[in-house]
């Protein structure tokens, strides 16, 4: 289907630009006139591009964990623990899903400032470390444990944190890949919170990364070939990842579309 | 200690730490953007923010283009993914491989798809002129054209979420059960009522589900405005204002002339613009249909 090629064609461009010298790009040509592996060369020796992917994974993955950590404990405790007061705490976390973030990096802002969080990688990493769309997606999926395994567990002397941990939480593994999947991806992509409480170079995630060195003033125009080769690196992994991964991933969000 | 009343200090002993946090992170700062917004840089208290908002034609752009944005870009990447879902239960092998490279601009780094689309659009040398001039069409300016500025960075907002309505339809279309086109078909229902009586309708959650959640994600548009149109020399938005949405103006005021109690205001406009779009998406779209 041609359609494949629509979609296709811009990856495709983006490798070939990748391969072109700077001056293949002051006319049109479809092929690099020779390949060129400078970009990839200045990559990797004048920029700090390892270290720009080196952040974003260190934040993409303790984000996730943390997340998928605390939202399937919150939403084991308000599925399965009747207790005074869990609507209300339910619909009090759910509220805050409907507040979009632009309005709160302004706040965030001011307070990474005052407490010295500024371009550090817990700054990079707070908002996101629980987020209420993963307690809403861990709360219905928890609704499925069985309450006999949970009683069982009980009437066994297990403390609530063990039943959490060693009973409710392998019921669920499904939701918790499918939402790991997402949070990761939604962090590994992030821009605007990154691109406002990073200062420094060495703190920068990919996208952030990426970005200014594209839009800098690199004293000779836009450094296309180099923009092409940061950007063919960082894509290459995800579609790589994506391939191995993609039964989980396709399953995993589709299921948060259909429940969600 | 009674059985319920230890069972509430457990629940909310491990519920603690994590609602903290909700407060710190979600609700005081909700609060702490309100108050922002009414207070001067200098801290008294003051409704100008507002009216500045709203005297600023840039401001009006913003807004404008944001709603073009939504308008734009939601219907066409639901509508092509709902085409791309169909077509592909059609095909009988390499379903698989289809899903991928349709899902694949989706999970994509938005920085990256733009800077690469800001080269394909490139007036001189990019490639979509070039395909232009094969079939006799006169070079366009693209990016830089202030008539067709949004709309191209709106061709990169489709190119990128189609994938995800299609993967989503997939999922709905599956769900519908074959029971029902069988009984049509006995009926003698032709393809086309069968779309529109029995598949489309029973969509609907679905589609609701992708209008309210693409809806909400167009209103905050920003990373794609920034990397098509950002440059060490001017801040994001153009040619003349076509492009900017509301988040970039927020950020050019926010960080970039460090007004943040007036940034903080149009923050507050924009939450209060999505409130509204989707309260009335959700009673406008959702109807339940029983079969």
């Amino acid at each position: 289907m041609c359609g494949v090629l629509f979609v296709a064609l811009p990856f495709l461009w983006m490798i070939l630009s990748s391969l072109k010298s700077l001056s293949d790009f002051y006319s049109f040509t479809f092929f690099p006139k020779h390949i060129d592996w400078s970009a990839y060369q200045y990559i990797f020796g004048q920029t700090e591009y390892l270290r720009w992917y080196l952040n974003s994974f260190i934040v993409g993955i303790v984000v996730t964990v943390s997340g998928l950590l605390f939202d399937s404990l919150i939403g084991y405790v308000l599925a399965k623990h009747r207790f005074p007061g869990s609507k209300v705490v339910f619909v009090l976390i759910l509220s805050t899903f409907m507040i979009p973030t632009e309005m709160l990096v302004i706040p965030w802002y001011v307070m990474s400032v005052k407490l010295h969080w500024v371009d550090s990688y817990w700054g990079i990493m707070f908002p996101g470390m629980i987020e209420a769309f993963g307690v809403f997606l861990m709360r219905q999926f928890m609704f499925g444990v069985p309450d006999d395994l949970l009683n069982a567990a009980r009437i066994d002397g297990m403390s609530e944190f063990r039943i959490w941990w060693n009973v409710a939480v392998p019921q669920v593994k499904p939701a918790l890949s499918a939402l790991g999947i997402i949070t990761f991806l939604g962090n590994w992509n992030a821009y605007l919170w990154p691109v406002i409480i990073i200062s420094s170079s060495k703190m920068r995630t990919l996208p952030v990364g990426i970005a200014l060195y594209a839009s800098a003033d690199n004293g000779g125009g836009i450094q296309w070939n180099t923009i092409m080769a940061m950007s063919t690196i960082a894509v290459i992994p995800i579609i790589i990842v994506f391939l191995i991964f993609q039964k989980q991933i396709v399953e995993g969000i589709t299921l948060t579309g259909v429940k969600g | 200690m009674d059985l319920k009343a230890k069972r509430t200090v457990t629940a909310y002993s491990f519920l603690a730490l994590p609602s903290l946090f909700f407060l710190l992170i979600r609700i005081f700062p909700t609060l702490s953007a309100f108050s922002l917004s009414v207070h001067t840089q200098k801290g008294s208290l003051t409704t100008s923010n507002y009216h500045q908002m709203f005297a600023d034609p840039v401001f009006w752009h913003s807004l404008l283009n944001t709603l073009a944005y939504v308008v734009l870009t939601i219907p066409l990447q639901i509508v092509i993914g709902l085409l791309m879902a169909m077509a592909i239960e059609r095909v009988e092998r390499l379903r698989w491989f289809y899903r991928i490279v349709y899902f694949l601009p989706y999970i994509t780094s938005i920085v990256a798809v733009s800077w690469v689309w800001r080269l394909m659009y490139d007036p001189n040398t990019g490639l979509f002129n070039e395909i232009l001039g094969w079939v006799g069409i006169a070079p366009q300016n693209f990016l830089q054209d202030p008539k067709e500025a949004l709309i191209s960075v709106g061709a990169v907002m489709i190119w990128q979420m189609m994938g995800f309505s299609m993967l989503i339809y997939s999922a709905g279309l599956q769900a519908i059960p074959r029971l029902y086109y069988s009984a049509a078909r006995i009926d003698g229902a032709g393809s086309w009522k069968i779309f529109w009586r029995i598949t489309l309708p029973l969509l609907n959650p679905t589609t609701a589900f992708l209008a309210v959640t693409g809806g909400i994600q167009a209103m905050q548009t920003f990373t794609q405005v920034e990397n098509l149109t950002g440059s060490s020399g001017a801040a994001a938005g153009g040619p003349l204002h076509s492009t900017v949405s509301m988040v970039v103006y927020m950020y050019n005021n926010g960080f970039q002339e460090f007004n943040m109690q007036y940034a903080s205001a149009v923050a507050v406009v924009l939450f209060v613009i999505i409130m509204i779009i989707t309260l009335f998406q959700l009673k406008t779209i959702s109807r339940t249909i029983e079969y």
